[in-house]
């Protein structure tokens, strides 16, 4: 092979490398340059925007939604999207805060796991719809969505749940600091870093995007598509459920009605971050930063004192600016494809038979 | 050879419903040797190669590995046991590399995780042993289907495939693609691999096969010895009738000057192409498999947009990049892939006819039904389809006839110029004679006929001139008198201007 190898072959194909490379990085990259700028134009603006306080501030505002992006991205790349994760999460939250107000006596980590197993429970339900029934991701979880949020509801029956209720030990957790980074921003990039590796690294990971690229090919290939759906969904779920005791934790106050509308921003969060609403490509470490972004972007507004209406419109405009960069970015691979294999075919240094 | 075949099916049998897809085939494969399945379109080949690849399960009869029956549940299993499909459209991963649709699933795994570097090697070393080059870190997508389908050979390979079936895997590919397939399948061959392989054209299976199984309406007709058999007995055993003129073009007077392209370029796909097509002419559009031919046919109906050159068609500029406009000029093209662009797979036979027509289906402002359907009946007999109901969707139909309704749509708007992108690609014997007395007749009646086709019979067969292709130019105009397949091929192959 290296014998028939020519200079011109070996330089194509590092030209392919890097193309596919920058292409591949370059959404990470651009959230990146993103967040700089927002930073930096906001902070000259009014340097108080980068105080200690401040920063905390957004890193503890993006843990939730950035780890709900993080689980949401799991469904995404499948070819699916998970619409219920908000009522998950207001269900988790409810019932985790019930627990430590009613019965004082349980172990706050018994009650962090009950919740992530809850959103597990719940995950499973919108897996096996999807999976195992082939109802269309969208429906199913649109209709978990109301499902839930209606169990949450009935649950609650009107009641609150106050800081007052609940344990010290717990609501520390929403606020405590470990070397002056907040504890829920650790446990959400502790999230980020296990749930990555694992898509990167693990067969099964690489089996939800082979799923998400293509269906058919995947069913052609032996992969276990129905198990690895489920799956997805309920790793969704459990990652949903651990983000409703971090709101309980975090806020102190909870009824039945928190949450609600949350699966947009996230999905907003996935999409900025990009992950191709498809399937098949993007990265859970580009959600995060999406998550990151949009909140950045939502306090920096408050303290350049844009009216809050304004910013649901500017969230609009930068989703929007997220998909027509990924059609963009998509047509210009198409392009600098279909020109390297013009050349590539009218290229006569190639060997005609390729032996 | 008088080993144990490798894998064979004994009286295997298959239904859909009413439908006898397959009647008791049997079929033996063994080791070193390439197998060719025969047969017209909807003799059952493709439901053949899906219960072999565990796609579907045999209603009756026995799989037989090594001589012990065996049962398939799925695709994993027949992987498992050994047997690699490559399809006509291979079925990768457009979003993953290269090295991660050959392994997935199956990746090399080190101590964290997938082992990329073992992974890349090993795919490097695939290709070595396949003797081709490709990038292992490449994404799928953008790969050349004769690239996709080398993919799935490296993937067959890594499972230890002892048996290979391709199913169509020449009909998309160009000269040189075939000859590096062909290359590589001798190659799996002389390492003991058994290969089951399926083609329209019979010079391939002449080519490369040692024996040949015929299928005709989902039985077994014959299992020959290629060196024992004439290409006619094979088309014999495929249709059961005898084919006297494969391509009936009539001779007609060239007329007036229907499609006018000039100087037509398209940056980096295309440049400087002029050309005319006069009514009652026939012109073949030859050239390798992305010499720019379809991309040609796709901006003079205006689904591309042309950077220089115009386009005239009855003496009439077209606007650019507007396929309203050209229909409305009377221009027609039939797409080279019909499942994806020339049909809607999921409607009707009579709503797709309708479709490229509807304007002339309107009874005030609704669509009559009934007009709908008389223009299908009306085409459905001219075109000799052979379906069940005019309500039946399309994707009940055989390949051939897919391409007749493909063909109905268009005629219906009686087109002055009809573009035809590989009207026979896929198509068996039988259907192939039927499209082209079909072109030949429209020919007749006036119409300006631009045919571009991969196969060289059929060029020299059906045009009164051919046009060649080369890297993206008009390298030659050969009237029908001097094309030959030497002439055409040094043109296309830019060996000479010819």
């Amino acid at each position: 092979m290296t014998a028939t190898a020519t200079t011109g072959e070996t330089m194509r194909r590092n030209g392919g490398r890097r193309l596919v490379d920058r292409v591949a990085r370059v959404r990470e990259l651009g959230i990146v340059v993103a967040l700089g700028v927002l930073f930096g134009v906001t902070g000259a603006v009014n340097p108080s925007f980068l105080s200690y306080a401040s920063l905390r501030d957004i890193l503890l505002n993006s843990a939730i939604v950035a780890m709900l992006a993080v689980g949401q991205t799991l469904v995404v790349v499948t070819r699916n999207v998970d619409l219920s994760v908000s009522s998950v999460v207001g269900l988790s939250a409810f019932g985790g805060a019930l627990i430590l107000a009613d019965h004082p006596g349980v172990p706050v980590a018994v009650v962090i796991a009950g919740c992530v197993v809850l959103g597990a429970l719940c995950g499973a339900v919108n897996g096996l719809l999807v999976g195992a029934a082939k109802v269309p991701a969208l429906v199913a979880t649109l209709g978990t969505l109301y499902a839930f949020r209606g169990i949450d509801y009935a649950w609650a029956g009107g009641r609150q749940v106050n800081a007052a209720d609940m344990p010290e030990g717990f609501l520390s957790l929403g606020s405590r600091s470990v070397l002056g980074v907040p504890l829920l921003a650790l446990v959400a990039l502790a999230v980020l870093l296990a749930v990555g590796w694992t898509l990167g690294n693990l067969r099964a990971g690489r089996e939800l995007y082979a799923i998400g690229s293509s269906p058919e090919a995947a069913v052609l290939a032996g992969i276990a598509v129905r198990r690895r759906i489920v799956a997805a969904f309920v790793a969704n779920g459990a990652l949903a459920g651990l983000a409703g005791v971090m709101w309980a934790a975090r806020f102190g106050t909870v009824d039945a009605t928190v949450a609600t509308g949350k699966e947009l921003d996230v999905i907003a969060a996935v999409v900025v971050g990009g992950v191709a609403i498809f399937g098949g490509s993007g990265s859970v470490y580009g959600a995060a930063l999406g998550a990151l972004l949009l909140t950045g972007i939502t306090s920096a507004l408050a303290v350049l004192r844009v009216d809050a209406l304004a910013q649901t419109a500017i969230n609009g405009a930068l989703l929007i600016a997220a998909i027509v960069l990924d059609r963009v970015l998509a047509l210009r691979v198409a392009a600098a494809l279909r020109r390297r294999r013009y050349h590539e075919t009218t290229d006569p240094g190639r060997p005609a038979d390729g032996r | 050879m008088d080993e144990t075949p490798v894998l064979s099916l004994s009286q295997v049998s298959k239904a859909f419903g009413a439908v006898r897809a397959v009647r008791e085939v049997s079929l033996q494969l063994f080791p070193g040797e390439v197998h060719a399945l025969a047969g017209e379109n909807g003799a059952g080949k493709s439901t053949l190669v899906k219960i072999l690849s565990g796609v579907h399960r045999p209603d009756s009869g026995r799989i037989l590995l090594d001589g012990e029956p065996v049962e398939f549940g799925g695709p994993a299993d027949a992987q498992r046991a050994g047997v690699a499909v490559i399809y006509q459209e291979p079925t990768l991963f457009p979003d993953l590399s290269v090295m991660e649709n050959i392994f997935m699933g199956r990746q090399p795994r080190g101590r964290l995780g997938i082992d990329r570097r073992a992974m890349r090697a090993s795919a490097a070393e695939l290709f070595a042993r396949l003797g081709v080059h490709l990038d292992p870190d490449q994404p799928a997508r953008g790969l050349s289907i004769a690239d996709q389908q080398l993919v799935e050979i490296a993937k067959a390979l890594s499972l230890q495939a002892r048996v290979l079936v391709m199913d169509e895997p020449t009909a998309a590919l160009s000269g040189t693609e075939v000859a590096r397939l062909f290359g590589v399948a001798r190659t799996l061959r002389s390492q003991g691999c058994a290969l089951l392989f399926i083609s329209h054209r019979l010079e391939e299976i002449f080519e490369l096969c040692r024996r040949v199984t015929t299928l005709r309406d989902g039985a077994h007709v014959a299992s020959d010895l290629i060196a024992d058999i004439t290409p006619d007995d094979l088309v014999r055993r495929m249709v059961g009738r005898e084919l006297d003129a494969l391509f009936p073009k009539q001779e007609t007077e060239a007329g007036e000057v229907a499609l006018k392209v000039r100087r037509l370029t398209r940056e980096g796909v295309f440049t400087d192409v002029s050309f005319e097509v006069r009514r009652g002419e026939i012109v073949a559009l030859a050239g390798l498999v992305g010499a720019g031919r379809s991309e040609v046919a796709r901006a003079v109906f205006g689904i591309d947009r042309w950077d220089a050159g115009s386009v005239e068609v009855d003496g009439k500029r077209l606007r650019p990049a507007s396929p309203t406009a050209a229909m409305a000029a009377g221009l027609a093209l039939v797409p080279e892939d019909r499942r994806q662009q020339g049909l809607v797979m999921d409607l009707s036979i009579e709503r797709n006819i309708g479709l490229a027509g509807l304007s002339a289906l309107h009874r005030g402002p609704l669509i009559s039904r009934l007009a709908e359907r008389e223009r299908a009946r009306d085409w459905a007999v001219r075109l000799r389809l052979k379906f069940g109901r005019l309500s039946d969707p399309v994707n009940v139909l055989s390949g051939g006839n897919q391409q007749k309704v493909v063909l109905g749509k268009w005629l219906a708007r009686r087109p002055s110029v009809l573009i035809v992108d590989e009207p026979t690609r896929g198509i068996d014997v039988g259907t192939k004679a039927e499209v082209h007395r079909l072109l030949s007749e429209l020919a007749g009646g006036g119409v300006a006929v631009l045919m571009i086709s991969s196969e060289l019979p059929e060029v020299l067969g059906m045009a009164d001139r051919v046009l060649v292709m080369h890297e993206g130019r008009l390298v030659a105009e050969i009237p029908r008198a001097d094309a030959t397949e030497e002439s055409v091929m040094a043109a296309a192959t830019g060996r000479s201007a010819a």
